[in-house]
């Protein structure tokens, strides 16, 4: 089973457009979205949810207001500013606060709490989904309304994912990934076989796109760059073209700007099934190459695959 | 005032909107501050003068290998499991620990300092009247929540009560985009007429209820795709601070890193409108 991640850096460069789109062509394939704090893959994939699981990570405090003795222990202590203050009319303090947005559940205020005023909760941080598509099996997740631990539900999403994959002998896993360079890319990067990158010939696409593939890099992975709306700005696509080949990075295809894609988007078609103009044929094109790269050599559970 | 700009989904115009109402307010006092620290982008519209640039850590522990006795306290409590203890060494993984001084207060034998490990870089400066302040993830770093919380203090010890402070904010929903938020007085959600604008927009919504931040909308490529985010706002009784068409001049404008107050001056007045509507929505 070989693993496709799409990434960008710079959000909406279209990221979610073709991974939907190379879900629709890639037969025998596990979809995941890990972009877990703002997924939209299941808006052009429409997935069945079969199973939800809950993800609890870390813990949070909370103050037992019938030992606690207002010493600001925990106030002192809390690097995470997650400690506040509710004043009495007279400006005294009236009680210590636990802000659970900005706790870190690092337990500090719980070890050092000289009344054990501070206990411990659990907490529940996001759901997994596992389910099925038109286009066969996904996982996916919502991580809870501003909370933390991306990187470990990303991490779950992709073991799920993974576990399905060889479960049903899939050929392909293809990961749709969030923006930036953080915590939740770094979780999504780890085992895949090519980072496709999707850049928008911006300065600030050029820019992000730079910042992903060191990171690609840095984690030794095989990155290809994909160029979207390259007609926007012709030079700065060839200026893309010209630092990936400078740093022996494979421009792997191009799309031109297409109101097409906004359409197929609005009625949730993956834009490969909604129209079978130019962009369908570029992507399709660029499903043939990645097949090229792993093409004959993919092993499927004991037998090997021909594709063309 | 603080105006943060935030957006759930990535690419819809952030940095845009950030950018041409610090423009539009600069006979202002104003501070503009970068905390999409993964991937900053503001300085390429800006073009600041960097003047400073400072490395930020976070604290992560160093055990004195004289004084430890292997008790094994500080695998213990740390919740980060940044720390693991063998007969005879202490195994101690940076890039696991969020910086909360645990293993050094509670380490029975007084065996653990703190030492910084930089993980990104704060970069000062000036854009014409503008105060400009940046951070830059180091590429690798997972945890862009430190470096944040860094801008937002340094800014916060230069800023003058009386003046504006726009912020930038990452996309998603998640705690950078809580660190960059928290504490405005406003925030300027931007989204595009889409179902994945729409989609993103409703978290976003869910996350400035839950900190309790007033806010509004900016549809940018208005005309593009649907009216569902016209609706949503209207059901939802959510203030449509400005639309910004769908136009390809625009693209284009944005692509060559020319802010659109520059590009298309009419916009200047519009920017300026929607900051008196977001000065008034606020106080209300």
């Amino acid at each position: 089973m070989k693993q496709i991640l799409v990434i960008s850096g710079k959000g909406g460069t279209g990221k979610t457009v073709l991974t939907s789109s190379l879900a629709a062509l890639a037969r025998g394939a596990v979809l995941a979205d890990c972009d877990v704090d703002a997924a939209n893959l299941h808006l052009v994939l429409h997935p069945v949810v079969k199973e939800v699981q809950d993800f609890w990570s870390g813990q949070k405090a909370a103050i037992d207001y019938e030992q606690c003795i207002n010493c600001g222990r925990c106030l002192s202590l809390c690097r995470f500013g997650a400690v506040k203050t509710l004043k009495n009319q007279d400006g005294s303090l009236k009680k210590l606060v636990i802000d659970p947005v900005a706790c870190e559940g690092c337990r500090v205020c719980y070890y050092t709490c000289p009344v054990d005023a501070i206990r411990m909760e659990d907490r529940l941080s996001g759901q997994l989904f596992i389910s099925e598509t038109k286009y066969g099996p996904m996982v996916h997740a919502k991580l809870g309304i501003a909370e933390e631990n991306s990187g470990k539900l990303v991490a779950l999403v992709k073991q799920k994912a993974q576990e399905i994959a060889e479960a049903e002998g899939k050929t392909w896993l293809i990961i749709d990934g969030p923006p930036g360079i953080g915590c939740s890319v770094i979780a999504s990067l780890a085992g895949v076989d090519l980072a496709l990158i999707v850049a928008e010939p911006t300065l600030s696409g050029i820019h992000d796109m730079e910042r992903v593939m060191d990171l690609a890099v840095h984690f030794g992975v095989l990155a290809k760059v994909f160029i979207n709306k390259c007609d926007i700005n012709w030079d700065n696509t060839r200026t893309i073209e010209e630092i990936c080949q400078k740093r022996g990075i494979e421009v792997i295809g191009r799309l031109p700007f297409s109101e097409e894609v906004v359409r197929s988007l609005v009625a949730g078609v993956p834009v490969v099934k909604f129209s079978q103009g130019e962009i369908a044929e570029e992507i399709t094109t660029l499903w043939r190459k990645i097949e090229a790269i792993f093409g004959e050599g993919v092993v499927l559970s004991g037998k090997k695959e021909q594709r063309f | 005032m603080i105006v943060s700009v935030a957006s759930g989904k990535g690419g819809t115009g952030k940095t845009t909107v950030a950018v041409s109402l610090a423009l539009s307010i600069s006979e202002e006092e104003v501070q503009f501050l970068d905390c999409d620290v993964e991937e900053p982008n503001a300085s390429i519209f800006l073009k600041p003068q960097i003047e400073e640039a400072l490395p930020v850590s976070i604290p992560v522990p160093r055990i004195d290998q004289e004084k430890c006795n292997f008790c094994g306290k500080c695998a213990e409590v740390c919740a980060y499991h940044a720390l693991a203890v063998l007969p005879g060494k202490v195994l101690v993984f940076p890039h696991l620990c969020h910086g909360c001084g645990g293993c050094s207060l509670l380490c029975p034998q007084g065996a653990i300092t703190e030492v910084g490990r930089e993980i990104g870089t704060m970069e000062i400066g000036r854009s014409g009247d503008i105060e400009f302040i940046q951070g830059r993830l180091n590429v690798g770093e997972a945890m862009p929540t430190p470096l944040i919380r860094a801008v937002r203090e340094e800014a916060k010890k230069r800023r003058n009560p009386a003046a504006v402070t726009v912020i930038d904010a990452s996309p998603g929903t998640s705690c950078s985009v809580v660190e960059a938020v928290k504490g405005s007085d406003f925030c300027i959600l931007v989204t595009e007429p889409t179902p994945f604008g729409l989609n993103d927009l409703i978290l976003a919504v869910e996350v400035l209820r839950k900190l309790g931040i007033p806010f509004g909308v900016v549809i940018n490529r208005s005309g593009m795709g649907n009216d569902k985010v016209d609706f949503y706002c209207q059901e939802n009784n959510i203030p449509i601070l400005l639309r910004i068409p769908f136009d390809r001049e625009i693209a284009v404008l944005y692509s060559q890193g020319i802010p659109i107050v520059q590009g298309k001056k009419e916009y200047m007045e519009r920017f300026r409108g929607m900051m008196d509507h977001v000065k008034e929505l606020s106080r209300a």
